[in-house]
């Protein structure tokens, strides 16, 4: 870890201008991964500005009814608070699949977001990755890839978002609010992270002089047929090998509509609309789950740890979409 | 008389945790000097070649950096080989630290940076740069099978495998035959507290070192001989320790490293590895191993194989009993065993908790299920039909042996009556209920150890053995020990250890301590009874005159004539009125040799195991262990049951979670982090009995003790993996059983 210095955002606007023009500042909130980053020598931040101070800690409806989420209102927080557990309960499962309870009293929902990935290789700097050193190479492609992506992967990164929450926000088409020096704008949760391609060394469409400030959530709520299923290692306090969120709602016996998020398997939470639109109006059964995990899986591609991958997947699709029909209000 | 001062047997609170809770314990990196500076190791980045060159300018020119330690400028130590050995020491050329420009292994420390604060010392480490010349490593066992070797020389506690009868022939005739192989990756040892010294440096030149260590002995001896330090000048303290498993018996780098610094800046040095630095050292080896067992139709053992092959260094041959314990176990007359090594690219092997047994008995216990499945008989049953009351390998009788009170024991509580055999037969929904059962074993050792006590005028007892409390209770049983023995309140004892000036006790580990340190500190108390006797029988009058010893009952504070308890006097009166100041003695206690010899000596355990296994997910929940130990006498059933649950959590660990893993890329243990190294957490450790069976042995010490540090892992992976079987029909060979596994 190299020396830094620190100050204290007194307003968003004061924060997006320290960091405007300064390449090597960051944000930090909860500090729950930057922390770790910086200790592990992988990040080198020369100054942080703590923005812990700033007003963004409330959840509060809009006028329009949609439910905003502070940028720094804990995970632990959001999970807990009764309109979330009420209207968008994906969301509650979600975020208390992850992490444990300490990190999730310190973490906040912006920091879930910005969260790097839990690829051996960016956290070894013995190692050439290029999300860490870019042009270097990835490591994990020929190497112990247990944990990595088999969707969107490119052949410079294979490594995979580790977020439950985004997973969960992507299913309910959540809206990221940013401010930057040009102003404030919207990004819808499906535009936030990226996929690796040429430049696996940027995870998001953030710009550098933009601070998250919350997360919006539709009005449309998905609070009877829904499900977070997360698959992993250990019981607890381990990330998704895979993880399904999956909202549905019937008419008449059918399925009036579904939506079906996928974690770990890619570098952002990944969703097939084509998928979903394919069982509209189609029964809610096994079978039917079951075709549509392997057109979302299609494409999907393995580099040997991680050759188990696609059948998980594919299983986790079918029981959480089951999962979700069955639940008992 | 009460005897309310009788304490051994009972579930006797902490005598340290108080200070534990309150952190009052201060463990190796909590100590602190004026002028105390602070090393950061630099960890190799390759696995095998030379360094080329390092460029540590950028690291020194930042002010309160003092120094960067490599092997250019580090000179005029210990030439010898000898001099680098230890008391855990395999055979073999011992690493030396910054001595040589070659990487022999990966994450070998190659360089320590040493400033005024530890933050600053951790970013100028950051600046080192070294450049390498790699040399093809080798880091695979599996694809180096062909290159085993039986292992050269010897290490304290390793038996030779032995054959005995004619195995091939037997397992010809056998009528029911299995063989199988198993394989095991690496696991480190991973102890809360990492690896931390702290060196405070005087005027004179001596040194005072607080080290995580399992033996200050060994510490002590090591710096002395490295350093060309003599004993006067090296203090090695040790009182507490967060954990070590074996990972504390050998001395690690730190050390080496922070007694290096303190002698050559003349300044106190701490040095401390990072979390990341605890996959840089020893660990328990990848092993393979292959079993087969022939049997007749009835289940009794004809014919046993076993046959292990572990990696080692290129330096040293690590070597444990792993096969040996398949000839020990079950009453077989034609036995077959091998063990074989193959070097690798890593650092040596270490001592992990149970060494060799938490291997080789997983090989031999998965493979017995393997076979009664085979002849359609019950587990428990095939155990039951081969049990041996002697160690064939020996041909000696075990000094004591209630096994078979184990499995009557557990099965009863676990409920293993009901099982029905066929594997997938308890189903519900999408969980398959799985039960397996395992038998666990150990040795019952006893090391050379001494200890001193004193007893004051005020009627206090000090109690001191150099040996080490790494977490398992030994404060506490030695002060239960010392308290009974001399009849005193417990709070009137206070027993010392991890402090190299008290009297000898060999290296903390292998379960001995209890019976060994525990049998020098009972010595030592009856020692101090004979001499307040001989003291009270000076008193004018004094009614104990014409007694001896056996005549005479301590307790409640106070030597009773046994025959006539109205008659006593407390001890700390016997003290006064003779004028004395206090009493000391030392004791050496002596094993009976030549009764012991006649014996094989060992613990056994009797483990049930009830898993969940996900049918579609493949992941594996371990709802219910039942385990019954037959240990001796338990001195303290309280930390002993701690000690056999810890066993248990690390054996569902082994079995499901935990591996190093290896990326032959790099030769390197690529998930070195508590995030990717997966151990249990709260939530995967549900139902867990002990239970200790009752075994009274009066060959192994006077106190009846065996020790219960390893038994309860031995065994544990074995049931859960044969609850696996009985769950899913399928079998999993090697460990962990991820749920990829299952798929």
């Amino acid at each position: 870890m190299n020396n830094f210095t620190y100050s204290q955002a007194t307003g968003i606007d004061n924060a997006v201008n320290e960091i405007t023009g300064h390449e090597k500042s960051m944000f930090i909130a909860g500090g729950t991964n930057l922390i770790d980053l910086m200790k592990e020598n992988v990040l080198h931040p020369d100054h942080l500005i703590d923005i812990n101070g700033l007003h963004l800690t409330s959840i509060e409806f809009l006028d329009d009814g949609r439910l905003f989420l502070g940028a720094l209102v804990t995970n632990a927080d959001t999970a807990w608070h009764p309109e979330v557990e009420k209207k968008y309960p994906l969301l509650a499962e979600a975020i208390l699949a992850g992490a444990s309870p300490q990190l999730r009293n310190m973490a906040t929902n912006g920091g879930n977001l910005m969260q790097r990935t839990r690829c051996y290789y960016f956290y070894d700097t013995s190692t050439p990755c290029n999300k860490r050193t870019p042009g270097s190479g990835c490591s994990a492609i020929n190497g112990y890839n247990r944990i990595h992506a088999i969707l969107g992967t490119s052949q410079h990164c294979i490594a995979v978002h580790p977020s439950d929450m985004c997973v969960a926000l992507r299913a309910i088409n959540a809206v990221v609010q940013v401010k930057g020096k040009a102003g404030e704008r919207l990004i819808p949760i499906e535009h936030f992270h990226r996929l690796p391609a040429y430049t696996p060394q940027i995870d998001n469409n953030l710009a550098h002089d933009e601070l998250i400030t919350g997360i919006i959530l539709p009005r449309e709520h998905f609070n009877t047929h829904y499900k977070y299923l997360k698959v992993r290692d250990r019981a607890s306090y381990a990330f998704a090998l895979v993880s399904v969120a999956v909202v549905l709602r019937l008419k008449e016996g059918v399925i009036d509509e579904i939506r079906i998020a996928l974690g770990g398997v890619a570098h952002k939470p990944w969703r097939d609309e084509g998928v979903e639109n394919w069982l509209k109006d189609k029964p809610a059964t096994d079978e039917n789950f079951a075709e549509a995990a392997d057109m979302i899986l299609q494409e999907a591609k393995t580099f040997g740890a991680n050759d188990f991958k696609p059948a998980l997947a594919k299983r986790a699709i079918v029981r959480a979409c089951r999962e979700a029909l069955n639940r008992e209000i | 008389m009460n005897n309310e001062t009788s304490y051994i047997g009972q579930p006797v609170n902490r005598v340290d945790g108080y200070a534990k809770v309150t952190g009052d314990a201060k463990y190796a990196a909590d100590y602190n000097a004026g002028g105390l500076c602070y090393g950061v190791v630099v960890s190799a980045g390759i696995a095998r070649g030379r360094i080329v060159r390092i460029d540590a300018s950028a690291a020194l020119q930042l002010e309160g950096v003092f120094q960067v330690f490599t092997h250019e400028n580090v000179s005029g130590l210990a030439w010898f080989n000898m001099s680098y050995k230890d008391m855990d020491a395999p055979p073999g050329k011992h690493f030396r630290y910054l001595q040589t420009d070659m990487v022999t292994y990966s994450q070998q420390p190659v360089a320590l940076v040493v400033a005024e604060t530890f933050e600053l010392a951790r970013y100028a480490a950051t600046l080192v740069n070294i450049t390498y010349a790699a040399d093809a490593h080798t880091t695979s066992l599996t694809g180096n099978l062909d290159k085993a070797r039986p292992p050269k020389g010897k290490k304290t506690g390793f038996k030779k495998p032995a054959n005995r009868g004619h195995f091939e022939k037997a397992f010809k005739a056998a009528q029911v035959t299995t063989d199988v192989t198993y394989y095991q990756g690496a696991e480190h040892h991973n102890p809360m507290e990492m690896h931390a010294t702290t060196v405070l440096y005087y005027k004179n030149g001596s040194i005072t070192v607080y080290d995580k260590t399992q033996g200050v002995l060994n510490t002590q001896s090591y710096v002395k001989s490295v350093f060309g330090l003599s004993g006067k000048k090296v203090k090695v303290l040790s009182p507490f320790v967060g954990g070590a498993f074996g990972s504390a018996l050998r001395p690690q780098y730190q050390l080496f490293m922070a007694v290096l610094a303190a002698l050559e800046l003349k300044r106190s040095v701490k040095v401390m590895l990072t979390r990341q630095q605890m996959f840089s050292f020893g660990f328990r080896p990848i092993t393979q191993q292959s079993l087969s067992l022939g049997a007749l139709e009835d289940g009794s053992l004809q014919a046993i194989s076993h046959k292990a092959i572990s990696g080692t260094s290129q330096f040293e041959d690590y070597v444990e009993n792993i096969v040996n314990w398949s000839g020990m176990l079950y009453h077989c007359k034609n036995v077959q065993q091998d063990y074989k090594l193959v070097s690798l690219d890593t650092y040596t092997p270490l001592d992990m908790r149970a060494p060799g047994a938490v291997t080789g008995v997983f090989g031999l216990e998965c493979a017995m299920d393997e076979l009664a499945y085979k002849l359609h008989m019950d587990p428990l049953e095939l155990r039951r039909i081969n049990y041996s009351v002697e160690d064939g390998s020996m041909k000696k009788p075990y000094s004591s042996k209630a096994l078979m009170d184990c499995y009557e024991q557990a099965a009863a509580r676990f409920g293993w009556s009901k099982r029905n055999p066929r594997p997938g037969s308890m189903k519900n929904g999408h969980l398959l209920t799985g039960w397996g059962m395992a038998t666990g074993m150990w040795d019952a050792m006893t090391v050379p150890a001494r200890a001193k006590a004193t007893f004051t005028a005020d009627g206090k007892l000090t109690v001191g053995s150099a040996t080490a409390d790494i977490g398992t209770g030994t404060y506490t049983i030695m002060t239960q020990i010392a308290a009974e023995t001399l009849g005193l309140p417990i709070d009137h004892v206070t027993f010392q250890l991890g402090d190299a000036s008290l009297p000898f006790a060999y290296l903390e580990g292998g379960s001995a301590t209890a019976a060994s340190v525990g049998t020098a500190v009972q010595q030592a108390c009856l020692q101090i009874r004979e001499r307040l006797l001989s003291l009270a029988k000076d008193i004018p009058d004094s009614p104990f005159r014409e007694l001896s010893i056996e005549q005479i009952t301590f307790a409640d504070g106070k030597m009773y004539m046994s025959e006539t308890p109205a008659n006593f006097i407390h001890l700390k009166d016997i003290l006064t009125l003779t004028a004395t100041d206090a009493v000391n003695v030392t004791s050496t206690p002596l094993p009976n040799i030549f009764k012991q010899m006649k014996y094989a000596k060992n613990t056994h355990s009797a483990v049930f195991v009830e898993v969940q296994v996900d049918e579609e997910l493949g992941s594996v929940k371990v709802s219910r262990v039942v385990s019954a130990v037959a240990a001796g006498r338990i001195l303290n059933p309280k930390t002993a049951r701690s000690q056999i649950v810890g066993g248990i959590v690390w054996g569902i660990s082994g079995a499901l979670y935990e591996e190093s893993v290896m990326d032959h890329q790099f030769g390197r243990f690529i998930n070195h982090n508590y995030a990717e190294y997966h151990i249990p957490v709260n939530l995967d450790i549900n139902d867990i009995e002990v239970i200790f069976v009752e075994e009274n042995d009066d060959v192994v010490n006077p106190l009846g003790v065996k020790g219960v540090g390893e038994i309860g892992q031995v065994g544990v992976a074995a049931a859960v993996a044969n609850a696996i079987y009985h769950a899913t029909g399928k079998r999993i060979r090697d460990l962990p059983i991820t749920l990829d596994k299952l798929l």
